[in-house]
């Protein structure tokens, strides 16, 4: 059975990786966890300079998910270099670099001081973060730019590059069109959805930037459908993202699409899940006699088209 | 720090809607030192989906107890709980009271708490060398919502009047203070953020030095979320995670 995965070059063991800003940077559970379970970790994104980050209360829990504004709190790519890429280089699973910045040469600044080491699989650029001043959505939800951050980033390397796509817009099919034309190796696909809870004896927002990223199982059948949208639309392939907590909901997100998919919030519960989801996976597949994960991508058998949203599609 | 499927070994009322849950581990007993926490998955469902964080009230042997009260669906479904289900825990997690605690720059510890900040204390008692004299302030809403656990001698602070002191616990520790002198004091607190920021001002004035365990919402407990940010005063970094660098801090360190 085989359950590695191929993405521009780039071989993934399995199709299980853990999300950008759910893992930290790979190092800090490694007595925990077996990260070598996994086919990959994507780095919390990593700017040029340090971030502290937004004040407290930057988390908040809500009905089967939660809130956050962290505003890329990160150690900036200097540090990120001298400390963690020599543990990373003790790690097998594929290491994924997330760049996050507020303007387009701070993008390719820290897209080439990362480019040179081996030990960085690839990059995934988040051009999405919801809980920022500068970039952040600003970008994401604009098309030019996030054309033309693609466009600069890969003229600078000939590591996979990955776009992760806001759903805060009216069509993501669309930014992923636009990104696979100007060379995106993949996309993933969703970043977090805004929302807003209140306190209703305080008054007060319980995130102190007011609106925040909202994640975890509650968002899973939006993030499917916006998989299932984005397949219909291009070739490259998609990381599923949003609510993964288990191996039956992995294999709905390729079902819907997804060539791989990356556990985000349900690490915060269980470290592991990862791992077990992969696990999961391959016995699912050994069951069912599946000889290749990849024969389930896409392999939703949708009755109906798309209702409402087709006609763009 | 390990995560386990721990047996729970008995839940019990021990003072007016406080409730205590004792689950055996070898391997966190073994580990825990006081002022730590352990970050509970209350049942396998998604709702409530994140982990519950706890500090360690008692180890004794294999057994670790924590205490709550019942303020939402994760502490309704843990009362719930009876003797050997399992519960998921990871710990212990943070750094607790040891690096004020274990410490020869002092005499008198002082112990502040309020409410269920009187969480860590049981087990802190226990592993405080003989050497040190102990004054334990004791705040609550009335005499039956003090936990006594372990604790010979308080001094009580009770809203209604009921026992003690009636009025806060901070007030209570000035007024004694004033009155009573201790030969080379250190504060040790935990409760209601507003007490602790009383308790660290007053510990400034009276350059006393005091070690708050603070409390913050919490997704993983180890750090991987960065969600429990506390503003330092002095630091190189503008925040420090309370579940990785506390929860316990040096109050001249950080705002409380």
């Amino acid at each position: 059975m085989n359950e590695s995965f191929t993405l521009a070059g780039l071989t993934f063991r399995n199709r299980v990786l853990v999300a950008s800003g759910t893992f930290g940077y790979g190092d800090e559970v490694l007595g925990l966890v077996d990260v070598n379970a996994l086919g990959g970790i994507v780095t919390k994104s990593l700017s040029m300079k340090p971030r502290d980050g937004n004040p407290a209360p930057r988390i908040t829990e809500t009905a089967s998910g939660m809130l956050n504004s962290i505003g890329l709190a990160n150690i900036g790519v200097q540090k990120f270099i001298e400390e963690k890429i020599p543990k990373l280089s003790l790690i097998s699973c594929a290491v994924i670099a997330n760049i996050a910045a507020s303007s387009i040469e701070e993008y390719c600044a820290v897209l080439e001081a990362l480019d040179s080491f081996e030990v960085i699989a690839g990059f995934e650029i988040n051009v999405s973060c919801p809980n920022v001043k500068e970039g952040g959505l600003s970008f994401g939800t604009d098309k030019t730019k996030v054309v033309l951050i693609t466009k600069e980033l890969r003229r600078r390397t000939k590591k996979p590059l990955i776009i992760k796509l806001t759903p805060n817009v009216t069509h993501i099919s669309e930014f992923a069109r636009a990104v696979e034309s100007e060379g995106a190796d993949a996309v993933s696909v969703i970043n977090t959805l805004i929302g807003m809870a209140i306190d209703i004896r305080t008054h007060k927002t319980k995130l102190s930037t007011v609106t925040g990223g909202l994640s975890g199982p509650a968002i899973k059948p939006v993030a499917i459908a916006k998989v299932y949208e984005v397949y219909r639309a291009v070739k490259i392939p998609i990381l599923g993202i949003g609510g993964i907590t288990s191996w039956e909901d992995a294999i709905e997100f390729l079902l819907a699409g997804a060539s791989a998919i990356q556990v985000g919030t349900y690490n915060f519960v269980d470290p592991s899940a990862g791992a077990k989801i992969a696990a999961g996976i391959k016995l699912f597949c050994e069951q069912q006699s599946i000889s290749d994960v990849g024969e389930l991508v896409g392999a939703v058998q949708a009755e109906r088209k798309l209702s409402v949203i087709e006609s763009w599609l | 720090m390990i995560q386990t499927h721990a047996s729970v070994h008995s839940v019990e009322e021990i003072a007016s809607d406080i409730f205590r849950l004792a689950f055996r581990s070898r391997e966190i007993s073994a580990a825990a030192l006081p002022g730590q926490f352990v970050n509970i998955k209350v049942n396998d469902s998604l709702f409530p989906l994140l982990r519950r964080p706890f500090s360690i009230f008692f180890v004794e042997g294999e057994i670790v107890s924590i205490i709550f009260n019942i303020i939402g669906e994760g502490t309704r479904i843990l009362v719930g709980k009876k003797p050997g289900d399992v519960i998921d825990v990871i710990g212990p997690l943070g750094n607790g009271f040891s690096a004020g605690m274990d410490s020869d720059n002092y005499k008198t510890a002082l112990i502040v708490a309020g409410g269920l900040g009187i969480a860590p204390f049981p087990f802190f008692l226990s592993k405080l060398g003989k050497d040190k004299n102990v004054l334990f302030f004791v705040g609550a809403r009335t005499s039956k919502q003090i936990v006594r656990h372990g604790i010979d001698h308080i001094h009580a602070a009770t809203d209604d009047g009921s026992e003690g002191f009636a009025g806060n616990v901070v007030d209570l520790l000035t007024e004694h203070l004033s009155d009573h002198h201790y030969e080379r004091p250190r504060i040790f607190c935990c409760g209601p953020t507003r007490m602790l920021r009383r308790l660290s001002e007053f510990a400034q004035q009276k350059r006393i030095e005091c070690y708050a365990s603070l409390e913050c919402a919490m997704a993983c407990g180890v750090g991987l979320c960065q969600g429990c940010p506390v503003e330092t005063i002095s630091g190189k970094k503008k925040y420090a995670l309370v579940c990785k660098e506390g929860p316990v801090f040096e109050t001249s360190t950080v705002f409380v």
